[in-house]
């Protein structure tokens, strides 16, 4: 007889560790983890023993000592006395000014582009095609020399427009061109009702306001038209609704318009648009531009010939099936590399001490860190701010995606 | 699973590789490397610029060629190193250059937080400004509201945002990177005034198509005392450039130049002093880790004075005016140590 036994449990030893395909990817993949644990710390210590044999020590007290130099833009309330700290804050919001401006302007050329470049139109087509080519394989570094180089050789100095019979002269008596940057006319509020930026921040949201009111409006349109076949008219209460509060409360805020002016050795008054900031902006704008255009052409191709031709024999015309039918499509293959090109533009803006734009690699990693001799502290600093902007850029970006990507149901 | 023995092995290799690097004394680098590594400016005309056939040339050049003879024995064993007034501290500290003779300030924060070793003062200088004729100023101070090009990450953009704010005035900094942009930014027109050491203005203004149209203002707002630096913690190295560079000026002082070395050299003459320097009496170079003759090399290229007449001298385009810069027996701060 017989008798049932359980099959002899196999005890753990030492050698399958290697030999058995269970354990094995666990040994190799721990052996490698304590191998790159022990490189880091080795180069860790290593820095530190070095910064020691050379009497340094890593210190962030540096930050809060008078930065002792000037920063030609400033968004916020900055002189030579403030500290380090303040003009990193400085550097770090004229980055964001300029990504800023330049993804929004990169977007709009590239779309264009992008569309434009599969046109019917030969002419239009070509065009495009050696836009974005020219662009695409020149570095954006040059492209950023090249525009403020022709800048400050083209535009006329200031010196120019002075006199009994100037060389040069303001447009509409508003907006002066220099070689030193654009000087256009800036809005002030003169009531007193708000102070300083309160005024703006009304503004704003009045703008806010406005853009809830009109979607309600668009909305409620859509519901009428469901029922009852009839769309109303929607235009002029939009235009109502954006333009009668604002141009209310610029009236009740007493706006008036400050002109830039000659005084001395240069326009004072106004707003001046920096040759640098131009020169920056538009280089990265016209540069990630391109690929933008690119990116916006694969996803307009990814998206199949027959919807065209389904829209065109309902009776759409071609602006219509490329707004409605192929665009709204083609966003889930658009916005993922839009992302990284949008990344792009926040670490390009990093070349700005080319041309003298005071960007947060200019203050912090450029004249903070030479006049402190502290380079890796600013260094690491630089880092987790570029580091920071990037994730936050790629997860509001994701959000989006998240919201026009394709339904799967 | 085969990636990972690999990067494993990489690891390992890496840790293996970079434990074996151990560091000597820069005297003993320089020897054993045959060259100087000498951090200079990226183009300066007179201090430190390349001439049409890419040699090296000018009066920072000529303290680096003399260390190089002093050490080496050869004047042109020198690899130069463009170092821009970002660059050039991270470039000395890291070992990339072993000695910097760049117009640069002697500080105390570089001195004592940097840690660097100024070896002594070849030019002293200060901050001053230049701006085009045709615009009628004749005084710093009537600067108010002007656009200056400056370069960043100097002593002179602090002294500028300091004797402006001291005057109660305003001004708009044009940060420049290097004194050839400042040079471009300026003549187009893009800034009003250009500052930096006074001495650079003059060598700048040298290189203009009209120099004539430009004025240097008469206000001189900072010292600036130049000189070569070295690392901190090499003692003996920074004693060799310290003391090259004296010999520079003692032969001056004492009336040994490149014509006369050779023939002063030759046997000990009636000057102890002379004779201590030029090795032919006493050990001062064996003191130094170097030939008896180390000073006899160095002062190949001249001495201190001939170097200032040959780069930025009355005579060149520079024209710069010994100045503060004479020997002190000729009403100048010129003083070097005695060799004893």
């Amino acid at each position: 007889m017989t008798t049932m036994t359980d099959p002899p449990q196999e005890s753990f030893r030492l050698s399958m560790l290697l030999n058995d395909t269970r354990y094995r990817s666990y040994t190799f993949q721990f052996i490698a983890l304590i191998a790159l644990i022990s490189l880091i710390a080795y180069l860790g210590s290593n820095l530190v023993q070095n910064l020691r044999a050379a009497g340094l020590n890593i210190s962030y007290e540096f930050l809060g000592e008078p930065a002792g130099y000037d920063i030609n833009q400033r968004l916020i309330e900055y002189d030579s006395q403030s500290s380090h700290w303040r003009a990193s804050i400085v550097g770090i919001l004229n980055t964001l000014l300029v990504a800023f401006l330049a993804c929004v302007t990169a977007t709009i050329l590239g779309v264009a582009a992008g569309v434009l470049r599969l046109s019917n139109n030969w002419l239009v087509r070509k065009l495009m095609a050696v836009y974005v080519e020219a662009f695409r394989n020149v570095p954006v570094l040059i492209w950023i020399i090249i525009i403020f180089t022709v800048m400050t050789a083209v535009l006329p100095g200031p010196r120019a427009f002075r006199g009994d019979d100037p060389a040069a002269s303001m447009v509409l008596d508003m907006f002066a061109f220099t070689n030193r940057g654009v000087y256009v006319p800036a809005p002030e509020f003169t009531s007193g009702i708000f102070q300083g930026a309160g005024n703006w921040l009304v503004i704003l949201a009045s703008l806010v306001a406005s853009l809830f009111i009109t979607r309600w409006n668009v909305r409620r349109a859509d519901q009428v038209q469901e029922a009852t076949g009839q769309r109303p008219n929607t235009l002029w209460a939009n235009l109502a609704i954006w333009f009668v509060p604002l141009v209310a409360l610029c009236w009740i805020m007493g706006l008036t318009w400050n002109y830039p002016e000659l005084k001395g050795f240069n326009f004072a008054g106004g707003w001046t648009i920096r040759g640098s900031l131009i020169a920056l902006w538009f280089a990265l704008a016209i540069y990630t531009g391109a690929f933008i255009a690119e990116n916006v052409r694969a996803g307009i191709q990814a998206i199949s010939k027959g919807q065209t031709e389904a829209a065109a024999s309902l009776g759409l015309r071609p602006g219509r099936i490329m707004n409605l039918v192929i665009l709204p499509q083609a966003l889930r293959v658009i916005i993922p590399p839009l992302i990284s090109q949008y990344l792009n533009i926040t670490k390009n803006s990093s070349l700005a001490i080319a041309v003298g734009y005071m960007d947060i690699t200019g203050t912090l990693g450029g004249i903070t860190l030479n006049q402190t001799g502290r380079a890796i502290e600013c260094v690491l600093l630089l880092m987790l701010f570029y580091l920071i902007i990037s994730l936050s850029i790629s997860a509001v970006m994701n959000i989006y995606n998240n919201a026009v990507k394709l339904k799967e149901r | 699973m085969k990636k990972s023995v690999i990067f494993g092995a990489l690891t390992v290799a890496g840790m293996a590789a970079a434990a074996s690097v151990a560091s000597a004394g820069t005297l003993d680098d320089v020897k054993a490397r045959g060259k100087l590594n000498c951090g200079v400016t990226t183009g300066l005309v007179g201090f430190a610029a390349p001439d049409a056939n890419g040699n090296w040339d000018g009066f920072d050049v000529g303290v680096c060629r003399a260390v190089a003879a002093a050490v080496l024995g050869d004047p042109a064993a020198v690899e130069f190193v463009p170092t821009t007034g970002k660059t050039r501290f991270t470039a000395l500290a890291s070992g990339e250059i072993d000695m910097l003779a760049r117009n640069t300030t002697w500080t105390f924060s570089r001195d004592v937080d940097l840690k660097f070793e100024f070896v002594g003062v070849n030019y002293y200088d200060g901050q001053g400004f230049m701006v085009p004729k045709d615009l009628g100023v004749s005084s710093a101070k009537d600067l108010d509201g002007a656009t200056v090009c400056i370069q960043t990450g100097t002593t002179t953009e602090l002294n500028l945002a300091d004797f402006f704010r001291s005057n109660g005035i305003s001004y708009e900094p044009v940060p420049i990177e290097t004194n050839a942009e400042a040079q471009q930014q300026y003549l187009a027109g893009a800034c009003d005034v250009y500052t930096t050491d006074a001495s650079g203005l003059a060598a700048t203004r040298a290189a203009f198509e009209d120099p004539a149209g430009h004025v240097l203002l008469p206000e001189i707002v900072s010292k600036e005392p130049l000189g070569p630096l070295v690392r901190h913690g090499d003692n003996e190295w920074g004693d060799v450039v310290r003391w090259t560079l004296n010999a520079l000026i003692t032969a001056e002082e004492l009336g040994v130049t490149s014509a006369n070395v050779g023939e002063l050299a030759g046997a000990a003459g009636d000057n102890p002093e002379v004779n201590r320097l030029l090795g032919t009496e006493g050990n001062l170079g064996e003191m130094l880790g170097l030939d008896a003759d180390w000073a006899v090399k160095a002062l190949a290229g001249g001495n201190y004075g001939e170097i200032f007449e040959k780069n930025i001298g009355e005579n060149t385009p520079v024209g710069l005016a010994r100045g503060l810069n004479a020997q002190w027996t000729e009403g100048g701060l010129l003083y070097s140590p005695p060799f004893r």
